[in-house]
């Protein structure tokens, strides 16, 4: 019994309907920690982005070092880092967190790539329009730039988000209670892993298949010049 | 001397290897209307970029209403702080040759974006004067279109409405009409002709179109290689040119 779930082994419909709700809440995690490592990888992708463009080299230069390291290091060392190795250091972070800010900070060194691609899209012309009207860097950025670099970089994100939501079962390594996770466990009690882990790996294909749908459909509402953010 | 609103001395501007200007003077009086003209590549677009602060240059001086571009920085190439430029610009506005409207807001919010986000105008306020300026430019009825809605000549009038929404003491126009068809060139210089009359305006012109030079400016540059050949009052320059390049150039230019 997990989560006040009983199973019954009796027939593979009647376990695997059985084990339903519990995997279900594995589910709502998998998708929480998606969306939170997600949106931070959005705002760190672009504080990278953003920081990397900067005039002064000491500044652009470490951030380039810093993103190309996380880049270059694979989520489960720093995700191990994050949980087993900064408690020694006084940062003791709770389970969920750490897998959300592992897998934020690991997409984020590959955010920070499609920003600077949809900025560098961006023609220079509103650039140079948007300095001779004088509008401050900080609004160039968030009026002219963004706006307009949004619809060219929602395709690569999508696909990040997809393959983010994909890598989430790797939190369970370091005791976060996903779906995998808890079909790991029922196998682990009841001896019968197949129907556990096959609703798992056929839930994936669901939620990235509607996942790509919403993306392919949001690309296609957003108007193709930009939007006004205020 | 105080009495030039902008004044280069012996500026030089180069791309790599490539002098585009080459110890460049140059002075203009506030009101005035300058036409630079020349061949290709002669640097007069970059003297317009310049000014925008679009271009670094690497020696000499340029002060507008008396504020110096640079800040010497002990290494002998000059750039001058974010701040500094800003407050430079807020004198000097600029018109595209591509017109480089946002295409991601209407018209009416391509004029009123930059005063309520740079001069700190109240939206009604700005909402009003761009009206106003939208009626200049004869484009009033517009101002709920996006710019992908407007023809090119439309569009330069709007972004002119946009420079101006800024009360720029300078305004410069890039070859302002070379990316218009033959038949909406019209309609801009029109717009172009009347802020001529603006006594206050200081306009500073790139273009091809020789015989609104002759009409608007009260004086006229002939670039070429990185520096002024001949200079003069547009009757002057262009019925006897002194120089035999200017005169070369103007029979090219004038035989199309």
């Amino acid at each position: 019994m997990i989560y006040g779930f009983a199973w019954d082994t009796s027939s593979p419909l009647a376990y695997a309907l059985s084990i339903l709700p519990i995997l279900g809440i594995g589910l709502i995690v998998t998708l929480e920690a998606a969306i939170s490592g997600f949106a931070i990888a959005l705002v760190l992708g672009l504080v990278w982005c953003l920081l990397r463009r900067s005039r002064l080299k000491a500044i652009s230069w470490t951030v380039a070092f810093v993103v190309e390291f996380i880049r270059d290091t694979p989520l489960l060392v720093q995700l191990f880092f994050l949980y087993y190795v900064l408690p020694d250091y006084g940062i003791t972070l709770p389970a969920f967190l750490t897998g959300a800010l592992a897998l934020g900070l690991q997409y984020s060194a590959y955010t920070s790539e499609v920003y600077r691609g949809g900025f560098d899209a961006v023609p220079r012309g509103q650039w140079e329009a948007a300095t001779a009207l004088n509008l401050s860097r900080f609004k160039v950025y968030r009026d002219i730039v963004i706006p307009q670099a949004i619809p060219r970089i929602m395709p690569s994100m999508g696909n990040y988000a997809v393959s983010m939501l994909k890598e989430t079962p790797v939190l369970s390594v370091v005791t976060v209670l996903d779906m995998l996770n808890l079909a790991n466990m029922i196998g682990d009690r009841t001896f019968e892993y197949l129907v556990p882990l096959s609703i798992v790996g056929l839930i994936f294909p669901v939620m990235t298949t509607l996942c790509s749908a919403g993306i392919h459909a949001l690309d296609r509402a957003l108007p193709k010049a930009g939007f006004a953010l205020r | 001397m105080t009495d030039s609103l902008i004044r280069f001395s012996a500026l030089t501007k180069r791309f790599g290897d490539l002098v585009v200007l080459d110890r460049f003077d140059f002075d203009v009086a506030p009101g005035e209307k300058v036409t630079l003209i020349g061949p290709s590549g002669s640097g007069k677009s970059t003297v317009l970029r310049i000014l925008m602060t679009l271009e670094p240059f690497q020696d000499g001086d340029l002060t507008l209403a008396g504020i110096p571009y640079h800040q010497p920085d002990g290494r002998g190439t000059f750039r001058a702080s974010e701040k500094h430029l800003r407050q430079i610009r807020t004198h000097v506005g600029m018109v595209f040759q591509s017109f480089n409207l946002f295409p991601h807001m209407s018209v009416l919010r391509n004029v009123v974006e930059a005063p309520v986000a740079v001069l700190g105008l109240g939206r009604t306020e700005a909402e009003c004067r761009a009206v106003d300026l939208l009626r200049l430019v004869g484009l009033a009825e517009k101002k709920d279109h996006f710019p992908s809605q407007l023809s090119g000549g439309q569009q330069q009038r709007v972004a002119i409405a946009r420079a101006l929404a800024m009360r720029p003491r300078v305004l410069l126009f890039d070859e302002p009409t070379s990316a218009l068809d033959p038949q909406l060139v019209g309609e801009v210089l029109g717009v172009i002709r009347t802020l001529a009359h603006e006594h206050d305006l200081t306009m500073l012109l790139v273009t091809h179109e020789m015989r609104f030079a002759r009409e608007v400016s009260d004086r006229v540059c002939f670039f070429d290689k990185g520096k002024i050949v001949e200079q003069g009052p547009p009757e002057k320059l262009f019925s006897s040119p002194e120089q035999p390049r200017t005169r070369e150039f103007l029979k090219s230019v004038l035989a199309e």
